[in-house]
């Protein structure tokens, strides 16, 4: 039995035999969990937005809180909410206007563009033309803004919100739904003492210019604009520093936010 | 079936494969600093023993000799993404924290050791429940672990505050040095001492006796 068990051909057959077994189960489990894996991702995703926002409260459903927050698209080229045309051609692409997945459109051709390489502080290569924002709104106005963010940190992309009170120049909270940098240096971007830091810092200086931005080493307690780096993690304290930046600036919502605070939008 | 009871509590204390064989420290140190999710992750780890063991088992007589640790390795594999997509479906929170080390169950030495010593000559049935045994001595051990890592280090238990924490007005002073991995090292230490005084018979020989003190200002 042993020696017949040993022969090339009995061995390619087991090996080939076990393998689409095998393969079929992983893909199997893969197909069929997906729906709700997708699920818990959107709930997670719309839970840290309220975590940005500083609206989660534990232990209550995510779909109910989620409820006082507007999805609301932004078109990047125009610096205008996106129109009912630019709507529906998102919706025929396949895409959900109600849970846009921006991540996705910054990889689709049809939905972005390459980014030229001296305006892409945050290494993201490619821009979206669309993003989705959320909003919480009280009688009409903005009361809070939450801006997706991401950017390259040290190994990795980081994905974020920034929420921004209705002044819109002044932070409400960063957090970050994924990243891969270093647990312990770089992975201290979700400590919730750094986080602590950004509540209440201002994005502009008095001439208005942006002037945010993680310092190396211990920020002055009284400054209104920097953040302690992380210690052990300069570069991914930059990145998160370029990366807010770029989403704040010119190439991305700055235009949208300055028209918005003129009340153009 | 005498011997069925005996292959479930064999492995809990006598041949605890933490304590005895030191096999799978490497996840007893990293996933064991809160209670709820050592337990997900001593349920994965048995469900993964367990049926890789009856997987092996059905197929041991046809498992060509030269290849025998590839064909493990791709049953307990696919078994672990099985388990691992189970998790991010229905325990979403849990699975990101336990993130690689789910995965890691693949290199986990329980299962391969398991798998190589027993399932190899053995039924499925009796290799079952030799998983399920296994599974349990591991998850003995992380549950100890993380009862006192969580309690001492953080003052919950399940994520219940137990003893109300000094940051939050209590009065108990939280040993931070328990949430880091190497203490995990300390408290398996003082299982084993307390496991081994239990059961002398764990004790092993000295490699070298110590002889008792001799006395050298005679020879000056």
């Amino acid at each position: 039995m042993a020696s017949n068990n040993d022969s090339i051909q009995k061995t390619l057959f087991v090996a080939i035999l076990l393998c689409l077994v095998c393969s079929i189960i992983v893909a199997g489990a893969a197909v069929s969990l997906k729906p709700m894996q997708i699920a818990n991702k959107q709930l997670d995703k719309n839970k840290n937005i309220l975590a940005a926002a500083g609206l989660l409260v534990e232990g209550e459903s995510i779909e109910e809180q989620f409820k006082q927050i507007t999805t609301r698209i932004v078109n990047l080229e125009t610096n205008t909410y996106a129109t009912e045309a630019e709507l529906a051609e998102i919706k025929a692409a396949g895409y959900d206007p109600k849970a846009f997945d921006q991540r996705k459109s910054s990889k689709d051709p049809q939905f972005s563009d390459k980014l030229d390489a001296s305006k892409d502080i945050a290494s993201i290569k490619r821009l979206e033309n669309f993003a989705a924002i959320y909003t919480v709104e009280k009688n009409g106005a903005v009361e809070t803004m939450i801006l997706p963010v991401h950017g390259y940190g040290l190994w990795s992309t980081l994905y974020g919100f920034l929420a921004l009170e209705g002044d819109l120049e002044t932070v409400v909270g960063l957090g970050f739904y994924s990243h891969a940098e270093t647990p312990g240096l770089g992975g201290e971007v979700d400590n919730p003492s750094w986080k602590a830091q950004w509540v209440g810092k201002k994005l502009y200086d008095e001439s208005g210019d942006l002037a945010i931005r993680v310092i190396k080493g211990k920020a002055d307690a009284n400054s209104p604009h920097d953040v302690d780096g992380l210690s052990g993690a300069t570069l991914t304290g930059r990145g998160v520093s370029n990366l807010v930046n770029f989403w704040l600036g010119d190439n991305a919502f700055g235009p949208f936010l300055s028209d918005a605070k003129a009340g153009g939008v | 079936m005498s011997s069925l009871k005996s292959i479930i509590s064999e492995p809990i204390f006598s041949q605890n494969p933490i304590a005895v064989q030191i096999l799978g420290v490497c996840s007893a140190l990293a996933v064991t600093t809160s209670l709820q999710v050592t337990l997900v992750m001593c349920l994965a780890l048995t469900t993964v023993t367990a049926f890789s063991n009856v997987g092996i088992a059905l197929i041991r007589n046809h498992i060509p000799n030269n290849i025998r640790i590839i064909v493990q390795m791709i049953i307990i594999a696919s078994l672990v993404i099985v388990v691992d997509q189970v998790l991010k479906a229905y325990a979403y929170e849990i699975s990101k924290q336990l993130s690689v080390f789910v995965g890691l169950i693949i290199t986990n030495c329980i299962v391969m050791g398991r798998a190589e010593a027993y399932a190899m000559k053995n039924g499925p049935v009796m290799s079952f429940f030799d998983g399920i045994g296994n599974g349990l001595g591991y998850s003995v051990v992380l549950i100890v672990v993380a009862t006192v890592r969580e309690l001492f280090g953080a003052g919950n238990l399940f994520g219940f505050e137990v003893l109300p924490l000094i940051t939050n007005g209590g009065w108990y002073q939280s040993n931070g040095l328990l949430l880091l991995p190497p203490s995990a090292f300390f408290i398996i230490g003082f299982f084993i001492w307390a496991l081994r005084s239990w059961k002398t018979e764990q004790v092993e020989q000295a490699d070298f006796k110590i002889l008792p003190n001799t006395v050298n200002s005679e020879q000056h």
